[in-house]
């Protein structure tokens, strides 16, 4: 255990060298962002290696407007509103869901499948289903809508924000004021896309993308790796969680997410719009699509002022270094997302590293 | 807190909501010294005796659980309170608020759940009270337990004995309880044989004392919020840094695990039967076998120590040696999937 | 961005499963992993199965964990 650890800083050490100046790494997933401060890993790493947070925290890059459209539905007696615990305490214009709970209408549930029971259970109501997660979570949402669709349910809206990833990545790495080296990828989403995904990332950019789970060794290995590559000059594809990423991935899940939904361009908080990187339900679910049975407004819309959740999540910036984090924007007091999401790079700050009590 | 705020579910959850409302809402209103020192008990001088007085109330859902049920819990939380105070419970009020339409057997066997656990600790319902609210008004069943004891003479607790260097006990396994209740809630994905640890930390806190006096400088019983939410409370009070091993604490895997696959930090998850010792280093090996003596107490622990670091703050030293600062809990743990 | 916790299947009847996390017994769906067989380890998100984990690498990974805990109790600064 020691030797991998020595063996990672001997790398952090090489490709600083080669280099000549500090490695960016980006943690793309968010529960990596997580994993890293919780397990004490964050203090743990010498000086010249840098730990970016990514966009891969799907309540962090949601568009204020896909949070403002769901909170106009919670006042409505007909409107089930069924979501992951995730969105709970995101911060619209008008309060978050957290607040509107005491109407009863608001269900978190831990599975899609439990949006089918709601249906069932509530024939009088309409469910909304808030639909977020990147491809990790979209095949649960395609097949549930799959069942929903052979069982006759007619009560069940879904609001698909589904994201992905790669494009996202690629987004980033197209921006002029990047400095990502290399990318830590994301363990679980992996599963489901495989590793081979990151291929034209690797070939059109040049940088290392590897892919580890969740645990500390998992890090310091794919940290390792990375660094070794960059110190070789030679980028590459590849992943250290071989228990549960292959480089094809999960073609099943795939197939279902392919089936299920069409690709469209999305808003993404702190990146913009980005081509190709949202799912959409197809067609044949258009009786199951919230935006087209219940008139949702989906409007983009400008971020609130002050906050720096974009350039937290493009790496460009430490939660730090914003204005309102800690004071304004604390977890009680959210202003943007990463701030409340329990994976967002502001909450973990706050949460694990600040020395400072709130007064 | 502003005109037109509302209550959440987290202002009653034991963290950082519910100490904002204790301090800007409740505190101003009754402005005594007493409350103000916000004990788990108050303590008042009757002459030359001590008396130790509590209140508490019990919401939990579902009413029965592995492991307990509401009466049961309602005597062991307020003696508790008592016990970690450093007094010898004697009686409880119970009173209840009960639903329309609960059924009687069910009241009956809650009532014999709360005697039985009264008279295992020696303590009397002395005198109570019952209301009846319209269905939907209330979820089955409230109850509230006030309860009073007389200090136990040797005992000399409080925030101000607190020093750098002393040692930290936490008498069990953490989050039994908190895990269990979820794992019972209508709509939890998982069946799991978890216990809630409800019980009575009296013979333990009262053993303690006996035994090493001036030595034990504080104890809380940590319930909702978890021993984060207790540990913060201490710092902030005592205002002084604490320091805890993660390797150390002690856990059930299986509760561990059902905490994982919720997305649950362990630490803020509740508890209802354990106490955490403040002692001085000379005899925590002495205090963790007297602890470890008794029924509940086999799996006690030291997990860390006061530091004389300055900052109120908790900070958890981590299986592979980093650090990291344990926060106030928010209140409100969420199940997520992200 | 996703919790997934490894488990072992116990029982399974269609695409509807029951898998033992550590002593939790949790229900899970396994439309994602059609070829799955009681007995396999597989990781659920959201209630969904997502993978059959490779249990030779899984074990290599638990090996390391147990050897974490080594490690961690080599240093030990509080005694008990």
């Amino acid at each position: 255990m020691l030797e991998r650890i020595n063996r990672a800083y001997t790398q952090i050490a090489r490709a600083r060298k080669t280099l000549g100046r500090t490695v960016n790494i980006m943690e793309v997933c968010g529960t990596h962002t997580v994993s890293i401060f919780r397990t004490g890993l964050k203090t743990a790493f010498p000086e010249g290696l840098k730990l970016l947070s990514g966009p891969g925290c799907p309540v962090c890059i949601t568009d204020q407007g896909y949070i403002d459209a769901i909170l106009a539905f919670a006042d409505r007696a007909d409107i089930i509103i069924a979501t992951y615990g995730d969105m709970i305490r995101v911060p619209g214009r008008n309060g978050s869901l957290e607040q509107k709970t005491n109407r009863g209408n608001i269900k978190i549930i831990l599975s899609a499948e439990d949006v089918l029971k709601l249906a069932k259970q509530n024939p009088t109501k309409k469910i909304l289903f808030v639909a977020i997660g990147f491809e990790t979570t979209a095949p649960a949402t395609a097949v549930m809508a799959n069942e929903a669709l052979q069982q006759g349910i007619k009560n069940i809206f879904i609001f698909s924000n589904h994201k992905l990833v790669v494009p996202a990545m690629e987004a980033l790495l197209s921006g002029k004021n990047h400095r990502i080296d290399a990318f830590l990828c994301p363990g679980h989403v992996s599963v489901i896309i495989g590793s081979d995904a990151y291929k034209p990332i690797v070939k059109r950019f040049k940088k290392p993308c590897i892919v580890a789970g969740f645990e500390p060794m998992q890090i310091i290995e794919a940290i390792s790796e990375i660094c070794r590559e960059i110190a070789d000059g030679k980028p590459q594809v590849g992943s250290v969680y071989h228990a549960a990423v292959t480089p094809a991935g999960n073609r099943t899940a795939q197939k279902i997410i392919d089936e299920s939904f069409d690709i469209a361009p999305g808003c993404w908080r702190g990146l913009g719009r980005i081509d190709k990187s949202t799912l959409k339900l197809k067609e044949k679910f258009a009786g199951l699509d919230a935006e087209k049975q219940l008139g949702i407004e989906f409007i983009p819309e400008e971020d609130l002022t002050g906050c720096c959740c974009g350039e937290v999540i493009c790496g460009l910036m430490d939660p730090p270094d914003c204005g309102l984090f800690a004071t304004s924007c604390t977890p009680d007091t959210p202003v943007g997302p990463c701030m409340v999401s329990s994976e967002g790079a502001c909450a973990a700050w706050f949460k694990y590293t600040r020395k400072k009590r709130q007064s | 807190m502003t005109a037109g705020d509302k209550i959440l579910l987290a202002h009653g959850g034991g963290g950082r909501l519910t100490d904002e409302i204790v301090r800007n809402i409740i505190l101003p209103a009754f402005d005594n010294e007493t409350l103000g020192k916000l004990t788990d008990s108050a303590e008042i001088q009757f002459g030359k005796d001590s008396i130790c007085f509590t209140t508490d109330s019990y919401v939990v859902k579902p009413l029965f659980f592995n492991g307990g049920d509401i009466g049961k819990l309602a005597v062991c939380g307020t003696i508790n309170d008592l016990a970690v105070s450093g007094a010898k419970p004697l009686y409880l009020s119970l009173a209840l608020i009960i639903e329309e339409g609960l059924e009687v057997d069910t009241l009956k066997k809650i009532l014999y759940s709360a005697a039985t656990a009264a008279k295992q600790e020696n303590v009397q319902i002395v005198c109570g009270d019952t209301k009846v609210v319209e269905a939907g008004c209330a979820d089955k069943l409230f109850i509230n337990t006030s309860g009073i004891g007389v200090k136990w003479p040797k005992a000399n607790l409080g925030f101000k004995r607190i020093a750098a260097g002393d040692k930290i006990i936490i008498t069990g396994r953490i989050g039994d309880h908190g895990m269990t209740i979820m794992s019972q809630r209508e709509g939890m994905k998982f069946e799991t044989d978890i216990k809630s640890d409800c019980a009575s930390v009296a013979q333990i806190c009262e053993k303690v004392i006996e035994a090493l006096g001036n030595d034990i400088k504080f104890m809380r019983d940590p319930t909702r919020g978890g021993i984060a939410a207790t540990l913060n409370e201490i710092a902030n009070q005592a205002n002084c840094g604490i320091e805890i091993y993660e390797e150390n604490i002690p856990v059930n895997p299986t509760v561990k695990a059902a905490a994982e696959m919720l997305g649950f930090d362990i630490l803020n998850v509740a508890n209802e039967g354990k106490a955490v010792i403040v002692i001085s280093p000379q005899k925590v090996e002495k205090c963790l076998d007297i602890c470890r003596s008794c029924k509940i107490g086999k799996e006690a622990a030291i997990i860390g120590q006061v530091v004389a670091d300055g900052e109120p703050l908790v900070e958890l030293v981590t299986t592979i040696k980093g650090r990291r600062i344990v926060q106030m809990p928010y209140g409100r743990e969420l199940p997520r999937i992200c | 961005m996703c919790l997934a916790v490894p488990a072992r299947i116990i029982e399974l009847k269609g695409d509807e499963a029951i898998a033992d996390c550590i002593g939790n017994r949790i229900e899970a769906k396994t439309t994602l992993v059609p070829d799955v067989k009681v007995g396999d380890i597989v990781l659920i998100h959201a209630g969904f199965a997502i993978t059959v984990l490779d249990e030779n690498e899984a074990k290599k990974t638990w090996q390391l964990l147990a050897d974490l805990d080594n490690f961690s109790r080599t240093d030990k600064r509080v005694s008990g």
